[in-house]
């Protein structure tokens, strides 16, 4: 019953990294009519001494751990709006929501024109009583302007996340809390936090899964740069295949790409392994 | 349950402290739909601007009245033909391809365990954490001497596999709510395994494929990496329409808003209609 999905996954997820391998001690451009040879390390040699790809892991980690952050300290501050009883709730959270649902390309074009454009965009308008005049973000803030996006469309799945947690938190606790007399604030730190442990783990744990591939809102807003400001791993191994034709340089850059996943998922499956024990407890 | 010191019970709140938690509440409802808003309001611009006439769309001051027009929507219906065509064919083909495997293989993770079960249920999800722009070029290599370049078919087998282990996840932690009772009753009317599966467990576990098919959905419509690097003409999505609706040159905010709101739509309405499982399904079954 396993078997079909098992031998599915393999072939196609495995079987592409075997061949990423391979091709990686080879020298293989689409664009040169020669058959691929075998070059040793000197791909790797190279992708270790490029500056080009060292900035762009850098920059991957940077995003995804700004984005990660920021947008998991929004969703927990949401969600503890949201937690509230107030008129017209589930409508409030049903726009907080949608930000999640638009599609990433098309989240990205609108950010990157009519929202943020220099000359008619939206957010120059609203900031102009502030003293911003005109600014072209995506020239002056690239990095900035890509990692608000993602934060914008990754926020409202911390919110929900964080939602639920507090939703499971048992009310007798926190009436009892009230009862003793302690502060709202005394109440969220001591009894909220801890139970919501969890719930935070697995949300920056899955959120950076999703966030480390950023590719849509770099390709469209900003295209790299400029120069290679805004250039993520994703950005630069597609360049790499589609610009330079360097299969054997993209191959050698994708190993050590994965290697280094490696080395963090292991750390990620344990606390995964952890989170998920939640699960069977029967939260 | 942590213990708390217990003190003396407090009397009744006094009046004014009555009133002002009132008025407190209400302050905060109001500043969550000022913040709920402000947070919807690229989605907001985006409708806008898609009613917007071009000549309209690119002004400063940016304009809030206008006479509104759906020429730009008709534009688009005009031309997305292929690009519908191929995005429904891959987001519906992968859904289907990842029940059919998924189902199998989360009931072999869950009501009747295989042998390391655990570990299976780890490897599916470590190929999530693998980035697959890593082997892009070789994928490239690979589709390219299968002759799968530019077709619907490749993209059908990698959304699949993109989505696969989500499901499996996702669909074991709803077989593992299925009563243990309703499965020994069946065993002893003595059902077979298929049996099992079909007249027991999928009647119960229906309204949680339908949520898993749901996120499923969204992933394979939303998808731009992997369409863009493998695919062309042929077999171009939804994500590429947008991309095409960006001319060279001249004025196309208009144009653009209503291409990126008939994209985003569906994925919208059916996030919108289907909250409760998003949650579910977005932390993999780990949130009932």
């Amino acid at each position: 019953m396993l078997l079909p999905a098992l031998i599915y996954v393999v072939i196609v997820t495995q079987v592409p990294f075997v061949v990423t391998l391979w091709y990686s001690f080879q020298n293989y451009f689409f664009d040169v009519p020669a058959p691929a040879h075998f070059t040793g390390f000197s791909n790797y040699t190279q992708a270790f001494t490029n500056a080009a790809f060292r900035g762009s892991l850098l920059r991957s980690v940077e995003m995804t751990v700004i984005a990660v952050i920021v947008s998991m300290l929004l969703g927990v501050a949401f969600a503890v709006l949201l937690d509230r009883k107030f008129f017209g709730r589930s409508i409030v959270r049903t726009l907080i929501i949608t930000p999640f649902l638009v599609m990433p390309a098309a989240a990205a074009l609108v950010w990157a024109g009519p929202m943020l454009d220099p000359n008619f965009g939206l957010l120059n308008w609203l900031l102009e009583p502030f003293g911003v005049n005109h600014v072209a973000w995506l020239s002056t803030h690239a990095l900035g302007a890509v990692i608000v996006v993602m934060i914008w469309q990754w926020t409202p799945f911390m919110t929900l996340i964080v939602l639920a947690g507090l939703q499971s938190q048992p009310a007798d606790t926190l009436e009892a809390a009230k009862v003793d007399g302690a502060g709202a604030l005394a109440t969220f730190g001591e009894l909220t936090i801890p139970h919501l442990r969890p719930y935070i783990e697995l949300g920056i744990l899955l959120g950076s899964i999703y966030l480390v591939n950023v590719f849509d809102q770099v390709r469209l807003m900003t295209n790299g740069g400029p120069g290679t400001s805004t250039t993520n791993l994703p950005f630069y191994l597609y360049q790499q295949v589609n610009f330079a034709f360097d299969v054997g340089g993209a191959a050698a850059a994708g190993v050590i790409t994965a290697i280094l996943t490696i080395i963090v998922a292991t750390f990620a499956l344990r606390m995964f392994a952890r989170v998920f024990q939640f699960e069977e407890a029967g939260i | 349950m942590t213990a708390v010191p217990t003190r003396l019970v407090r009397d009744r709140e006094p009046r004014p402290q009555r009133f002002r938690e009132l008025t407190g509440q209400i302050g905060w409802g109001i500043f969550t739909w000022v913040v709920g808003i402000a947070f919807f309001l690229p989605v907001l611009w985006m409708l806008i601007t898609a009613f917007k006439p071009e000549s309209a769309a690119e002004t400063w001051p940016p304009r809030f009245t206008f006479s509104p027009t759906l020429a730009e929507f008709r534009l688009v219906f005009s031309g997305w033909g292929p690009y519908v065509t191929h995005s429904l064919i891959a987001t519906i083909g992968s859904t289907v391809l990842v029940l059919v495997l998924g189902v199998p293989a989360a009931y072999a993770l869950s009501v009747h365990p295989v042998k390391h079960w655990r570990d299976g249920l780890f490897f599916f999800i470590s190929t999530k954490m693998l980035p697959i722009v890593a082997a892009i070029g070789p994928l490239y290599v690979i589709a390219l001497k299968l002759h799968l370049l530019d077709s619907i078919w490749l993209l059908i087998i990698l959304y699949t596999a993109m989505n696969l282990p989500l499901a499996i996840w996702m669909i074991r932690s709803f077989m593992l709510e299925v009563p243990k009772e309703l499965l020994e009753a069946a065993r002893l009317d003595g059902a077979g395994r298929i049996r099992e599966i079909t007249g027991v467990i999928l009647p119960v576990v229906s309204p949680g494929l339908v949520s898993t098919a749901l996120i499923c959905v969204i992933f394979a419509w939303n998808e731009l990496f992997l369409a863009l690097n493998l695919t062309t003409v042929n077999a171009a999505t939804m994500p590429m329409y947008l991309i095409s609706s960006v001319p060279q040159e001249g004025l196309y905010i208009a144009h653009l808003s209503a291409a990126a709101t008939v994209a985003s739509v569906p994925v919208i309405a059916v996030g919108w209609i289907a909250q409760r499982s998003l949650v579910r399904g977005l932390s993999m079954g780990a949130i009932k």
